[in-house]
């Protein structure tokens, strides 16, 4: 992957495939450039002998292939920049995944197209997970969900051409001061 | 800042263009575009959103744009199949986000398929 936004396009699928109805999705990045990008499911959840064999690229659940590349390329991104993936999850309440990017390494990926990304998430999943996003970093924070525009857009879908490019431009315009720094 | 009223403004937009839709009666077109490992590693993501913006810009009602998995050929990705009703499925390989005009103008518009652009172009070389 060229972002880092694009391990969070990848890695979301398995909270929609878990059968998540909310999906919270969140960057902090610290004082001392530690990026935090959490994703927090309330799927199917994993049980320990799956957890356990979850990080190879040889474990999936998909029946076509015997391959899944999604948290270990996501893990070789995180570790190459100094940081590391942890796992959390249950049985019948979700999982928790959690990535560490050192983005003062040379070998950290940008940040990258954030709010392009939530848009082609929600556009991929209009009707269900509910998303949320929040950001946050020494210069502000934000958050959005799409639980508040849902009564608003009443019957019209959020995969709509109009209203994908209007949750692109506004999450842009907000996620700019905040993580504007390490997104390129 | 988010503009709640703006919002407002797009979804009456769209209500009056899905109202479009439905009495013409026209069948939609779909649009698929793979978006599994491979296809956001090969750059789908840029090419679902330049189909959104073009189909968006031209207004065409009767288009639908959605997501699928790997279909197993991931060398041949960003992969997009567009679906004509009453017309076979012709599928494109190697999709750019500069390629998206032409395919929205000539197939989707006018029924025409890119051909250089397919599938069985790229499978001949």
């Amino acid at each position: 992957m060229k972002e880092i936004s694009l391990h969070l396009l990848d890695i979301v699928q398995n909270s929609v495939k878990a059968g998540a109805s909310h999906v919270d999705i969140r960057f902090r990045l610290d004082a001392s450039g530690v990026l935090e990008m959490g994703v927090r499911d309330d799927g199917c959840g994993m049980d320990p002998e799956f957890l356990a064999r979850v990080r190879s690229p040889f474990t999936t659940t998909r029946t076509t292939r015997k391959v899944g590349l999604g948290i270990p390329l996501l893990m070789q991104n995180a570790m190459q920049s100094g940081g590391r993936v942890d796992i959390e999850s249950k049985v019948g309440e979700g999982t928790d995944i959690v990535a560490y990017f050192v983005t003062s390494s040379i070998d950290c990926l940008p940040l990258g197209d954030l709010a392009s990304t939530m848009a082609s998430i929600i556009m991929g999943s209009p009707d269900k997970p509910e998303f949320s996003i929040q950001c946050s970093s020494p210069a502000g924070e934000m958050s959005f969900s799409t639980e508040e525009i849902r009564p608003v857009l009443e019957g019209v879908s959020l995969a709509e051409p109009g209203v994908v490019q209007w949750i692109r431009e506004s999450l842009d315009e907000e996620i700019q001061p905040i993580l504007g720094g390490i997104m390129k | 800042m988010k503009s709640m009223a703006e919002l407002e403004a797009i979804r009456k937009a769209t209500l009056s263009r899905i109202n479009l839709r439905t009495e013409e009666k026209g069948e939609t077109t779909r649009v698929v575009i793979g978006m599994a490992t491979c296809g956001i590693a090969a750059g789908a993501r840029p090419v679902m959103l330049a189909f959104m913006d073009e189909i968006d810009k031209r207004k065409l009602g009767h288009v639908t744009v959605s997501q699928t998995g790997c279909i197993g050929m991931c060398r041949l990705e960003p992969m997009v199949d567009v679906i004509l009703p009453g017309k076979e499925k012709v599928t494109y390989v190697h999709v750019k986000p500069e390629m998206v005009p032409r395919i929205v103008a000539e197939h989707i518009v006018n029924g025409r398929p890119v051909d250089e652009y397919t599938i069985g172009a790229a499978e001949k070389n």
